[in-house]
C-alpha cells in the first residue's frame, strides 16, 4: 500500500486551495485525487465573470480563477492524479481509488481532506409531476454542454429555481440564441445574488415569477411545454393559477447537495441541515484526521470563500500530521458546542476544542429566512460577545462572524449564534 | 416470409422469442420503439409474485406459480439480478383478518409453498419499520424481486443469439389475413409471416381486433411510483403489500434488485395508451398510503418518480391462445401483474402454442443462457485490476452515483441488440439511474455514444426519434442581419 | 424633460429599489430609494453609462474541446452585448489557444478586445 501524509479527495477549488496551504504548511507528501480529466472542478464550466474579487481583487472567469490555483499547484510540484475515482474511504484513513492506468489501489494517509463538492438536486427530489421527456436538464448539465461542448440543449427555455446557476444559465442561453421565457421560483424570494438577477434576467427582459412552481411537464418524447402555478405560503400550488408556457427545455436550478457518500461510508457524522460533515474549529470531521472544506462541507455562494475555507483546512491538516502522535497522547481539553438558534440554520464549525482554537476563528452560517434590520447575536455561555446589526440577511447569502479566543474559557459551556429581529 | 412474427418487445414477447429460438424457425420480433423494454416492462414493480393473489383455477394463477418456480434458475442462466426476499401482505384492521386468511387459503390452493400467517410480533422481527398499526401479515417466502429491464434484455439477447431477428422503430398499423398466414402493414413496409404472436402490451387489443370479430378491450391502467436512493435501502427487507383491492395489489414498499426502495403504484384507468405522466395527486397518494404498511419512509431520499401502464383486460385474466377464426394468430394479451413473474411460463406456453401450429424441429445448436454486462464490482481487486489491465475502459468511472465504468457502457452498446439510446444505456447499465439522475454522466455517455456508434450529438436521443437532447450549436440561430432590434430589453 | 427610471441596486443583497431621475442630456437629477452611497453611484452609472463584461464561447478546431470560453477584456456598453455576440458568431479558432489570446481585436466597435479565458491544447 502506498503511503502519503495527506490525500485530498477532489481537485476543484477547495481541493486546490487546501493542497496549496497544506504544502506551504509543511505537509511533505500529498496527492490530489480528481475524478475529472482536468483540475479545476466545476469552475471550468463557469465561464462567466465575477470570481476572485475577494481573493485576487479582480473579476475573473471560472477557468481563469482555476488556472491561478492550478499554476500554483504545478509550481509547488504537488502530485495529482486525474480521471481517478475514489471508491472507498475508511475510518483509519485508507483511501481506495481507481483509474484506467493503475487500476484499483489503496493509499494510507496520515490525514485526508474531503473536497468532493456538491451535486444538483434532480427533478425527482421535487416530485414534479408530468412526463419524463428529453429536454429536462439540471442547470449545471446544460451549463457543461453549452460552455464546454458548445452544444445547445434547447431553443425555448423555462427555468425552475432562481439559484445562481439558473440565473447564470438564463443569460448564457439567451446570449447563445435561445429564448428564455421565464424563471420560476418556489420561494417568495430568489436564492440567487442580486447582481445575477439584474444582469442575467433584468438585462434581457426575462421575467422572474416568485412563489411559482412547475405543476406539469408536457411532451412524451421532448418537452413541449410546462404548466406553472402560483404557490401558497406552504409551497402548495394554488388551483386556478395554472398557466401554460410552451417551451422545449426545462432547466432545473433547485438546490445543491453536498456529495457525501464517501463520508457516510467512512462513518463521518453528517449534519441533517447542510448534508455536509459536522466539523470542529479545525474543519476536522467526527473522524480524527479527516477534514472537510468547500461545497462538500456546506454549499457556498462565492468561490473566494471556498478557497479561504479550504486553505484553513489544508493548514490544519498539515498541523494534524505534524502533531498526530502528540495529540493522541495529550490532553484534549474542553469541547464547546456551537448552537444555531433563532433563525440561524447551522454553523460551520459546529464545535470548538478550546485548546486548538486560534486567537480568531471565522464561523460561517446561513439564516432560514429574509431578515431586514436584524441583529446577529453571539453568546459565549450566557454572555453576549457579538451584537451586529445587518440591514439585510437572506438564505442565499452566507454570513460570517469572527470569534475571539479571549471570549472563551474552560467554563464556557456553549456558544450560541442567533438572530434578533428589531422591535417595530 | 417469416414463420413467426412477434409483435412487441416486452417481457412476454421476448420470453416467447427466447423459447422459440431453440427451434428451426424464422422468427422476428417487431417493436415500434428503438429498443426492447419500452412499454409496461420498463415501468413496473419488478416483483416476482408468489402467486397467492390470483383466483384459483385461472391461467394467471397457473402461470404465476410456474413462473415463480422457474425464476431462480432462469435468473442464474440469464445472469439477471434476482433475490428471493419474500413478501408480506399486511393487515391493519381486525375486520380484514378474514381476507388475509382467504388469501392464505387461495395461495395454498394455487400451490404456493411456505405461506404463513405471522402475528405482529413475528413480523416485527423480520421488518423493523413495519407500521405500528399492522396486526397480522401473510408471509410468502417464495416471492422475489428481479430487475425487469435486465430480464427483458436477457430474453431478447438469447433470442437474438439464436438467430431471432429484431426490427425496431417498426410500428404495426394493420394486419391482413392472407391465404397462408398474415401480412403486417408497418410504417416501414410489409412483413409477411405464417404465425403472429400478439404481445403488444397495452396495444394488444388493437392488434387482436384487426383480425378478430370477437373484440377485446385493454385498458391502460396507470401506476405511479416513487424511487428512493440506495441510502434508504435498509428500510425494508422483503416486499410489503397491503391487502389487495379491486384495482390490484395496492401500494407496495419494496427493495429493488439493485437496492433502491420502490413505493407505489397507484391505479388509474385511462384511455390514452401513451399516458405515462405522473401527477401531483398520484404521488401524494403513494406517499400517504405507504404509511399504512411501513413507517419512517424517508421522503427526502426520493430520487425520481415515474409511471407505468398495466395492460388491463376487464376479466383480469391473461388472454393467451390462438384466436378463434384467425388461425395462426396467437394472443398474448392482458398481461398485467403478475405478468413479469409469469413471463418465463408465458413464453413457454405461447411457444408451445406456436410449435403446435408449425411443428418445427429443434435446432442442432442453440443456447438458452447468456452472460450479462460484466459488473466489475463483483470481482476481486486482483481480477478487477487484471480486467483494467486488459481493457482500461473498466478503470474509468462514468456514472459516479452507481459507479458504472466506461467498459460497461461500451459493453451495453456493443453487445447483441446493443443500446442505441440514452434510455437503453441507462436501463442496461444503470448509468444515470442514481441519485443525480444523469446530471453528471449524461454528457460523458453522449461522448461515448458519439465515438462507439459514430453518431453526431444531434442524433443522440432519449428514446428514439423526436426525443433528441441536443438541438444545435452555440449561436447557430443568431441572425446577424436582424441586428440588435430583435433583442428586447437591450 | 426628465425621465424616471426604476432599477434594482446590485451593491448588496438588500437590493434597494432605486428611482433615478435623468434628463434628455443624460444628466442625473436624483437617485432615491437607496440606503447607502453605493446605491447612488450605481444608479447614476447604470442610467448614464451601463456596461457589462460579456462572456461566451467561440468555436475551436483541432483541440481537445470544440469550444473555448472568451470574455471582453473590459466591460463594454450594455447595448453592445448582442453586437459583440454577433461579431463572435462565425469566428473559428485553431488549437492551441492560450488564456489571454486575443480572439477579436475590437468587439462591436468598442475598441475592447475579446480574449480567451482558458487554454485549449
Amino acid at each position: 500500500m502506498q503511503e502519503y501524509d495527506l490525500v485530498i479527495i477532489g481537485g476543484g477549488p477547495a481541493g486546490l486551495a487546501a493542497a496549496e496551504a497544506a504544502k506551504k504548511s509543511g505537509a511533505c507528501s500529498l496527492v490530489i485525487l480528481e475524478r475529472d480529466r482536468e483540475l479545476g472542478g466545476i469552475l471550468n464550466q463557469c465561464i462567466h465573470n465575477g470570481f476572485g474579487l475577494h481573493s485576487f481583487g479582480e473579476e475573473l472567469t471560472g477557468p481563469e480563477y482555476a488556472k491561478r490555483y492550478i499554476d500554483r499547484i504545478r509550481d509547488l510540484k504537488i502530485e495529482y492524479m486525474l480521471a481517478t475515482m475514489v471508491m472507498d474511504l475508511s475510518e483509519d484513513r485508507v483511501v481506495t481509488a481507481m483509474n484506467s492506468e493503475n487500476g484499483v489501489f489503496s493509499i494510507r494517509a496520515k490525514a485526508v481532506i474531503l473536497a468532493m463538492g456538491c451535486r444538483e438536486r434532480p427533478r425527482g427530489a421535487l416530485n414534479i409531476p408530468g412526463y419524463r421527456p428529453a429536454g429536462i436538464y439540471s442547470a449545471g448539465t446544460a451549463q457543461r454542454l453549452v460552455n464546454i461542448e458548445g452544444l445547445m440543449p434547447g431553443r425555448e427555455v423555462v427555468i425552475l429555481g432562481s439559484g445562481d446557476i439558473g440565473l447564470i444559465m438564463a443569460r448564457r442561453m439567451t446570449l447563445e440564441g435561445a429564448k428564455v421565457k421565464v424563471v420560476a421560483e418556489l420561494m417568495p424570494y430568489s436564492g440567487g445574488l442580486k447582481r445575477n438577477i439584474v444582469q442575467c434576467l433584468d438585462d434581457f427582459g426575462i421575467p422572474l415569477l416568485l412563489s411559482h412552481t412547475v405543476v406539469d411537464i408536457h411532451g412524451k418524447n421532448r418537452v413541449e411545454g410546462v404548466t406553472l402555478a402560483a404557490v401558497d405560503e406552504k409551497g402548495k400550488p394554488i388551483p386556478g393559477t395554472e398557466e401554460f408556457y410552451s417551451c422545449d427545455t426545462l432547466l432545473l436550478s433547485v438546490g445543491l447537495i453536498p456529495e457525501n457518500e464517501l463520508s457516510r461510508e467512512a462513518g463521518i457524522a453528517l449534519s441533517a441541515v447542510t448534508g455536509g460533515p459536522l466539523v470542529n474549529e479545525s474543519l476536522e470531521t467526527s473522524v480524527p484526521g479527516i477534514f472537510a472544506c468547500g461545497n462538500v462541507l456546506h454549499v457556498h455562494d462565492l468561490v473566494d470563500f471556498v478557497s479561504e475555507e479550504a486553505a484553513t483546512a489544508g493548514k490544519n491538516a498539515a498541523a494534524f500530521i505534524a502533531e498526530e502522535t502528540l495529540r493522541s497522547a495529550g490532553e484534549q481539553g474542553p469541547v464547546i458546542p456551537l448552537l444555531a438558534e433563532g433563525g440561524v440554520r447551522y454553523t460551520v464549525p459546529s464545535c470548538i476544542h478550546l485548546l486548538r482554537m486560534p486567537e480568531e476563528l471565522k464561523v460561517r452560517f446561513r439564516v432560514g429566512a429574509v431578515y431586514k434590520n436584524a441583529y446577529i447575536n453571539v453568546f459565549a455561555g450566557k454572555e453576549r460577545v457579538i451584537r451586529r446589526k445587518k440591514m439585510v440577511m437572506a438564505p442565499g447569502e452566507m454570513e460570517e462572524i469572527t470569534l475571539k479566543k479571549e471570549w472563551l474559557s474552560e467554563k464556557t459551556d456553549t456558544i450560541t449564534v442567533t438572530i434578533e429581529e428589531e422591535e417595530i | 416470409m417469416y414463420d413467426v412474427v412477434i409483435v412487441g418487445g416486452g417481457v412476454s414477447g421476448t420470453s416467447t422469442a427466447r423459447e422459440l429460438s431453440r427451434y428451426d424457425l424464422h422468427v422476428c420480433v417487431v417493436e415500434k420503439m428503438p429498443d426492447v423494454c419500452y412499454g409496461t416492462s420498463k415501468a413496473n414493480s419488478g416483483i416476482v409474485h408468489a402467486g397467492y393473489d390470483c383466483t384459483p383455477g385461472t391461467l394467471m394463477a397457473k402461470l404465476n406459480v410456474r413462473g415463480n418456480r422457474m425464476m431462480p434458475k432462469l435468473a442464474k442462466d440469464l445472469d439477471v439480478p434476482f433475490m428471493q426476499c419474500g413478501s408480506l401482505v399486511v393487515c391493519t384492521e381486525e375486520d380484514d383478518r378474514e381476507t388475509l386468511t382467504k388469501l392464505y387459503e387461495q395461495g395454498v390452493e394455487n400451490g404456493v409453498e411456505g405461506l404463513e400467517i405471522l402475528d405482529k410480533d413475528e413480523v416485527r422481527k423480520k421488518e423493523k419499520n413495519i407500521a405500528d398499526g399492522v396486526i397480522a401479515t401473510l408471509w410468502a417466502p417464495t416471492a422475489g424481486i428481479v430487475c425487469p429491464f435486465t430480464l427483458n434484455y436477457a430474453y431478447a439477447e438469447v433470442a437474438a443469439g439464436n438467430g431471432v431477428e429484431f426490427r425496431f422503430n417498426t410500428e404495426v398499423q394493420d394486419i391482413l389475413k392472407k391465404e397462408e398466414g398474415y401480412c403486417l402493414i408497418t410504417n416501414l413496409g410489409k412483413i409477411e409471416t405464417k404465425v403472429v404472436v400478439n404481445a403488444a402490451g397495452v396495444y394488444s387489443d388493437r392488434m387482436h381486433n384487426m383480425v378478430s370479430d370477437h373484440k377485446i378491450h385493454i385498458t391502460a391502467r396507470r401506476g405511479e411510483y416513487c424511487l428512493l436512493d440506495r441510502n434508504a435501502s435498509d428500510l425494508v427487507n422483503s416486499t410489503i403489500f397491503q391487502l389487495p383491492g379491486k384495482m390490484g395489489k395496492g401500494v407496495l414498499v419494496s427493495k429493488t434488485a439493485h437496492g433502491n426502495i420502490l413505493l407505489g403504484p397507484t391505479a388509474v384507468d385511462q384511455h390514452y395508451k401513451e399516458g405515462t405522466m405522473t401527477s401531483a395527486e398520484g404521488l401524494e397518494t403513494v406517499l400517504n398510503l405507504v404509511n399504512r404498511s411501513v413507517k419512517n419512509v424517508p421522503r427526502r431520499q426520493i430520487i425520481t418518480s415515474f409511471a407505468g401502464l398495466r395492460a388491463h383486460e376487464a376479466g383480469h385474466e391473461f388472454i393467451i391462445g390462438e384466436v378463434e377464426g384467425a388461425p395462426g394468430f396467437v394472443d398474448c394479451a392482458g398481461i398485467e401483474s403478475p405478468g413479469l413473474a409469469s413471463s418465463p411460463a408465458i413464453g413457454e406456453m405461447v411457444a408451445g402454442i406456436v410449435t403446435d401450429i408449425l411443428h418445427p424441429a429443434e435446432k442442432e445448436e442453440y443456447t438458452m443462457s447468456r452472460k450479462g454486462i460484466l459488473n466489475p464490482m463483483t470481482l476481486s481487486v486482483a481480477d478487477r485490476n487484471a480486467l483494467i489491465g486488459e481493457n482500461p475502459a473498466y478503470g474509468n468511472i462514468v456514472c459516479r452515483c452507481e459507479m458504472i465504468t466506461e467498459g460497461e457502457i461500451i459493453d451495453a452498446i456493443k453487445r447483441p441488440l446493443g443500446a442505441t439510446t440514452l434510455d437503453g444505456i441507462k436501463r442496461r447499465t444503470r448509468a444515470g439511474m442514481g441519485r443525480c439522475q444523469s446530471g453528471f454522466c449524461m454528457p460523458k455517455i453522449m461522448e461515448i455514444m458519439q465515438r462507439e456508434l459514430s453518431m453526431t450529438p444531434f442524433e443522440i436521443t432519449k428514446c428514439g426519434k423526436g426525443s433528441e437532447w441536443i438541438v444545435g450549436t452555440n449561436k447557430d440561430k443568431i441572425n446577424v442581419q436582424a441586428g440588435g432590434n430583435a433583442h428586447a430589453g437591450i | 424633460m426628465t425621465e424616471k427610471r426604476n432599477l434594482t441596486c446590485i451593491g448588496c443583497p438588500m437590493g434597494c429599489a432605486l428611482t433615478v431621475e435623468v434628463d434628455d442630456d443624460g444628466y442625473v437629477w436624483s437617485v432615491t430609494g437607496n440606503t447607502c452611497k453605493r446605491g447612488e453611484i450605481y444608479g447614476k452609472k447604470e442610467v448614464t453609462n451601463p456596461t457589462r463584461i460579456v462572456t461566451t464561447t467561440v468555436r475551436v478546431t483541432g483541440g481537445e474541446m470544440d469550444a473555448v470560453p472568451v470574455k471582453t477584456k473590459w466591460d463594454i456598453p450594455k447595448d453592445k452585448i448582442f453586437s459583440c455576440i454577433e461579431d463572435l458568431k462565425d469566428i473559428v479558432l485553431t488549437a492551441p489557444v492560450k488564456t489571454g489570446d486575443v480572439v477579436l481585436a475590437d468587439a462591436a466597435g468598442t475598441g475592447v478586445p475579446v480574449i480567451a479565458t482558458r487554454d485549449v491544447i
